[in-house]
């Protein structure tokens, strides 16, 4: 194979992760710590234990969206009488009325985006394990989506501490997070943590393994 | 889109700098590039390389205007809510306070993190490690402070919750009138400082630096 052409790995290079040099990775047998010799940083070709880690983080924040969809989001109690509000009831409460915006926001943010960044990492992840070479640089470009909008589910839960903030006892109103945050918030920060961990080197090694 | 030049594969003469591609693992050879052109993978697509000129000064000057700002921003009244005669005032950190008092321990950290704390992280990271490469001398820790900034990154969340500042107008919007405050507008100039700041860090530029140095 062409030199030019060829991965750092093919090659017995590795790129530092956080100062990107390029070094000779020492041939050494069992898993010793190999640290980059510009920043000190540890390296890895890649990611260790990308795939098990990506999967562990997916599967738990699978289980985070349930009850962060299922509970109450906002618990509002006004002179004898209590509300509570879970995210689909407040994107149906802004559909209502006339804020069809908004509730478009709220429901991209908060229930399509964390949906579709699980069945995205999924179908990264089985794609890498069943070792495709379909498509490598569309799977890429998925993967730089996914790493990049998954903070924006964040928003609802901003929304909740602001109202939180404002509304207090002088209105006659109080809102209260519900218990249905905590778990949002969780499974924001998981799903953020997994596809950082996902490596999408990954993708490619499956079509260098063809060639040889 | 941007434009990128696809930087040749062939020949890696002194001039050249080798770089993996931290997307697809593809080792490149780049040339010298031209003021602000961008090196992109030839097989990914992956910005592996952006040419920026005054990089140090123009990172000082936009984290030194985004402190000002910072300042503003934490310190003033950020939203005030009017309703007949009762007046309700917020300051981002009144607004942690109150979440903490109500028992919110975990929101209060969340919003205290990622819209405070790593925002001034950020910064201050910024300026330990520019400053001293302005002046020529050397301070220790200068890796593992430009190593934190290029970590907490995606952890800085102020655009999302300026998001929530406009989607919270509108729902109390009906109930009662929401002013915002100075804070507010301080607070929405300082996420496009701080990204132009963030923007203008010549990553590679810094780690060669920063290598030479030890
Ligand atoms: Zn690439």
């Amino acid at each position: 194979m062409n030199e030019a052409l060829s991965s750092a790995r093919q090659l017995g290079l590795v790129s530092c992760h956080d100062c990107h040099l390029l070094s000779r990775m020492p041939k050494v047998t069992g898993h010793p710590v190999v640290s980059c010799p510009r920043c000190g940083g540890v390296l890895h070709q890649r990611k260790p234990n990308s795939i098990m880690r990506t999967w562990a983080l997916v599967l738990t924040g699978m289980i985070f969206y349930v009850p962060a969809n299922v509970l109450p989001m906002t618990i509002t109690s006004a002179i004898g009488s209590t509300q509570a509000d879970t995210i689909m009831s407040g994107v149906i409460y802004f559909m209502h009325h006339g804020s069809w915006e908004i509730a478009l926001v709220i429901f991209t943010a908060s229930i399509f985006v964390p949906f579709l960044k699980f069945v995205i990492l999924i179908y990264l992840l089985l794609s890498v394990q069943f070792k495709s070479i379909k498509r490598p640089k569309d799977r890429t470009l998925l993967y730089r989506i996914t790493e990049a909008v998954g903070r924006w589910s964040m928003v609802d839960i901003y929304v909740v501490t602001i109202l939180i903030a404002l509304v207090k006892l002088g209105f006659l109103a109080n809102i209260e997070a519900g218990p249905a945050a905590i778990y949002f918030a969780a499974m924001v920060a998981i799903t953020m943590i997994a596809a950082e961990s996902f490596d999408p080197r990954l993708i490619w090694d499956a079509l260098e393994e063809q060639h040889e | 889109m941007e434009m990128c030049a696809q930087p040749p594969l062939d020949g890696a003469k002194k001039t050249m700098h080798q770089i993996a591609c931290h997307e697809c693992d593809l080792v490149h050879s780049i040339p010298p590039m031209p003021t602000r052109a961008a090196a992109c993978c030839v097989r990914c697509g992956a910005v592996l390389f952006r040419n920026k000129p005054d990089s140090i000064d123009r990172t000082l000057a936009w984290t030194i205007a985004g402190l000002v700002l910072y300042c503003v921003a934490v310190t003033f009244p950020f939203l005030a809510m009017k309703s007949g005669s009762i007046v309700q005032k917020t300051s981002l950190l009144s607004g942690v306070r109150n979440l903490y008092q109500q028992d919110e321990t975990i929101l209060a950290i969340l919003v205290l993190l990622t819209c405070i704390l790593i925002p001034l992280i950020q910064m201050l990271g910024l300026l330990y490690v520019f400053i001293p490469m302005k002046l020529n001398f050397r301070v220790k820790y200068a890796v593992p402070a430009f190593r934190l900034f290029q970590h907490v990154k995606p952890w800085s969340m102020m655009e999302i919750y300026m998001l929530g500042i406009l989607i919270a107008m509108v729902k109390l919007g009906k109930m009662a009138t929401i002013v915002p405050g100075l804070a507010v507008i301080a607070f929405g100039l300082l996420i496009f400082v701080l990204n132009f700041a963030i923007t203008a860090v010549d990553t590679h530029m810094v780690w060669e630096r920063l290598g030479s140095e030890s």
